[in-house]
């Protein structure tokens, strides 16, 4: 955690000059961008997706929200595990050796990868996740701007302590930029005209994440998120799970742009002339029909209200039992993409909270 | 950690095949390291057909010195639909041996109530045999299988020879007779008012198909067993074996880790637990 001590004040040009540099050393940097120009919806104020980054000019920092999280780069929506010779059959892993920059990551985000960590890194270990993470260098940026349906100020998501090499606040005239591993100082170093911050600046920062929480309040949970897990406890037959699920597609949406989502499948590749193939995995979700399906037919929630249910509690009860988290960071995603609208958990969370 | 990738498998060879029913084939399997897999009775491994895929199997036989072990695999999916095409000679991949396992230790000296459903006999008979190898170690020994039909019975040699042991009562049954048929007829269940036990003293062992388990423990408690005296496992899918991947969770519970064997006591109020 970065105390005063790390604060840092880098210029708006020096910003740009640092992302030039860091380019210029050839790191592999991805960012968000503005996709406004290409959204077709009417209406729609624009979207915001990771891309990779070729020059300063690509990068935004003040958007809302990404259109999926930055999960995609620590747990690839296709990753390859294995490599295998079908004859004479040999198989080795193949861990990920690149490296990478992600530059601008909201605190939600950076607690849902947090979560993430602790998955991968509980035993046995994930070597392929945490080698990726252990490779990647993530650059946060507090919100300004605050995406209609987030709500991660209920969520104790409008801040986080760990997790980033580097955290910058726009304060207007300049970022100040808290230190938060080794990894993010000797990155730094390439800024250009960096300073310590001064306490008027400090306090800056404090403002503007104050703004930010408030706008987001607009739309929040009516209690505290800690309540959740026993909130949920002996509601499995509430009436809200049948009502809301009617609407599913059963698509998945809100499952692929969860940023605590992360359960997967795992399939075999072969070349065409069947010599060599290779075994990967990809994302996968709970609200499809067939996830818990297995060879025969049998399926363990066929049930589309059963899956629906299932998301929730995991969210709000299991991951917390198992790991101790609440694997809802408020992002709002789901509740914006879900095309019902019936994904939102604050909708949902509210009325068990209600009781009605 | 010593593997790169927990996801890495072991080659293993399959040694001999033996066909059991239309569905199911018996496989014989040594690893190509020739160290034996350290497998405890209800455990499973993660069987690949390199170019096909992945999918979970019961250890079929008991722990032993040898490196080679059995699987019984029923062609239900693309994988095990692959490993029926292999020939003795051919080289799969195992990850494992991976979940719980059956309290062997703890049911020393107890009675043993063993409920095999179909397929269920094929976890069970590693513990039934690892019992067997170990007979005057525990109590009464009743084993209760049932099938579908006379053809779709599994181990038919080896369940005419437990019935034939005067250390054990052995009682099956089918879902449908056929002409040869000469046993009872009828679900497993039917055969429970053919015995007595003290239940005190005994365990119920229980594996078969989802719909069985209702039914199985609903007879198991008639009989005056706790809830803590029935022993299950479950089948999910259980796709990566590590408690990642999230396919085998049964409410907040892995299947694959905390399981696949558990205490019916301890899981019994999971609102995924029973079909």
């Amino acid at each position: 955690m970065g105390g005063d001590m790390n604060l840092a004040i880098i210029e708006k040009e020096g910003l740009r000059l640092f992302v030039a540099e860091i380019l210029r050393q050839k790191n592999t940097v991805v960012g968000v961008k503005d996709q406004s120009a290409v959204s077709s919806i009417p209406g729609d104020s624009g979207f915001y997706t990771y891309a990779p980054i070729n020059s300063p000019e690509e990068l935004t920092l003040s958007f809302d929200v990404t259109l999926i999280p930055p999960k995609k780069y620590l747990l690839p929506a296709y990753e390859q595990l294995l490599t295998f010779n079908l004859s004479p059959g040999s198989i080795k892993a193949d861990v990920p050796k690149e490296e990478l920059i992600v530059f601008g990551v909201h605190p939600y985000d950076i607690i849902a990868i947090n979560q993430m960590d602790k998955v991968f890194s509980t035993v046995p270990q994930d070597n392929h996740y945490l080698e990726r993470r252990k490779r990647t260098t993530i650059i946060g940026i507090d919100p300004v701007k605050v995406a209609p349906r987030a709500f991660w100020s209920s969520m104790g998501a409008d801040t986080v302590a760990s997790g980033f090499d580097l955290m910058l606040t726009d304060i207007g005239q300049c970022y100040v930029v808290d230190v938060g591993s080794k990894k993010g100082a000797s990155l730094l170093k390439m800024a250009p005209r960096t300073r310590e911050a001064a306490p008027a600046e400090v306090k800056e920062r404090d403002k503007v994440r104050a703004g930010a929480r408030k706008r987001c309040d607009a739309n929040r949970l009516s209690f505290s998120y800690l309540e959740l897990p026993s909130l949920l406890d002996g509601k499995e037959e509430h009436v809200i799970w049948e009502e809301k699920s009617h609407l599913c597609f059963s698509c998945g949406t809100c499952n692929l742009v969860c940023p605590t989502c992360y359960c997967f499948d795992v399939r075999d590749d072969v070349s065409i002339d069947l010599k060599k193939g290779s075994r990967y995995r990809t994302w996968d979700g709970c609200l499809l029909s067939d996830f818990a399906q297995v060879a025969g037919g049998g399926n363990f929630r066929g049930h589309r209200a059963d899956r629906y249910r299932h998301r929730f509690y995991r969210k709000g009860q299991f991951i917390y039992r198992r790991f101790g988290d609440i694997a809802c960071v408020g992002c709002g995603r789901c509740s914006a993409q879900c095309p019902s609208d019936i994904a939102d958990p604050v909708a949902v969370f509210n009325r068990l909270k209600e009781g009605i | 950690m010593g593997s790169p990738s927990p996801y890495l498998p072991g080659l293993a060879t399959i040694m001999k095949i033996e066909e059991q029913t239309a569905m199911e084939k018996l496989f014989m399997v040594r690893p190509n390291d020739g160290k034996p897999l350290g497998h405890k009775p209800g455990q499973f491994v993660e069987v690949s057909v390199f170019g096909v895929g992945e999918c979970p199997i019961s250890v079929s036989s008991a722990p032993n010195k040898k490196a080679d072990f059995e699987i019984c695999v029923r062609r239900a999916g693309n994988v095990t639909n692959a490993l029926h095409n292999l020939k003795a000679g051919d080289v799969i991949g195992i990850r494992g041996p991976y979940g719980t396992h059956f309290p062997a230790e703890d049911l020393r000296g107890k009675d043993l109530l063993f409920v095999a459903g179909g397929l269920g006999i094929v976890p069970l008979r590693s513990f039934i045999n690892y019992v067997l190898e170990r007979r005057k170690d525990y109590g009464r020994i009743i084993v209760l299988f049932g099938a579908r039909t006379p053809a779709d019975r599994l181990f038919k040699a080896e369940l005419a020879s437990l019935a034939r042991r005067p250390d054990l009562e052995y009682l099956e049954t089918v879902d449908v007779g056929d002409a040869s048929w000469k046993g009872n007829v009828g679900v497993i269940t039917t055969l429970f008012p053919k015995f007595a036990i003290d239940p005190k003293k005994t365990y119920a062992v229980m594996v078969g198909p989802p719909v069985m388990y209702r039914f199985a423990i609903a007879a198991a408690r008639a009989k005056g067993l706790a809830d803590d005296h029935i022993i299950v496992s479950f089948e999910r899918k259980m796709k990566c074996g590590l408690g990642k991947c999230g396919h085998c969770q049964m409410g907040p519970v892995y299947v694959c880790q905390e399981g696949p064997v558990f205490n019916f006591a301890a899981i019994k109020n999971l609102e995924e637990a029973l079909s």
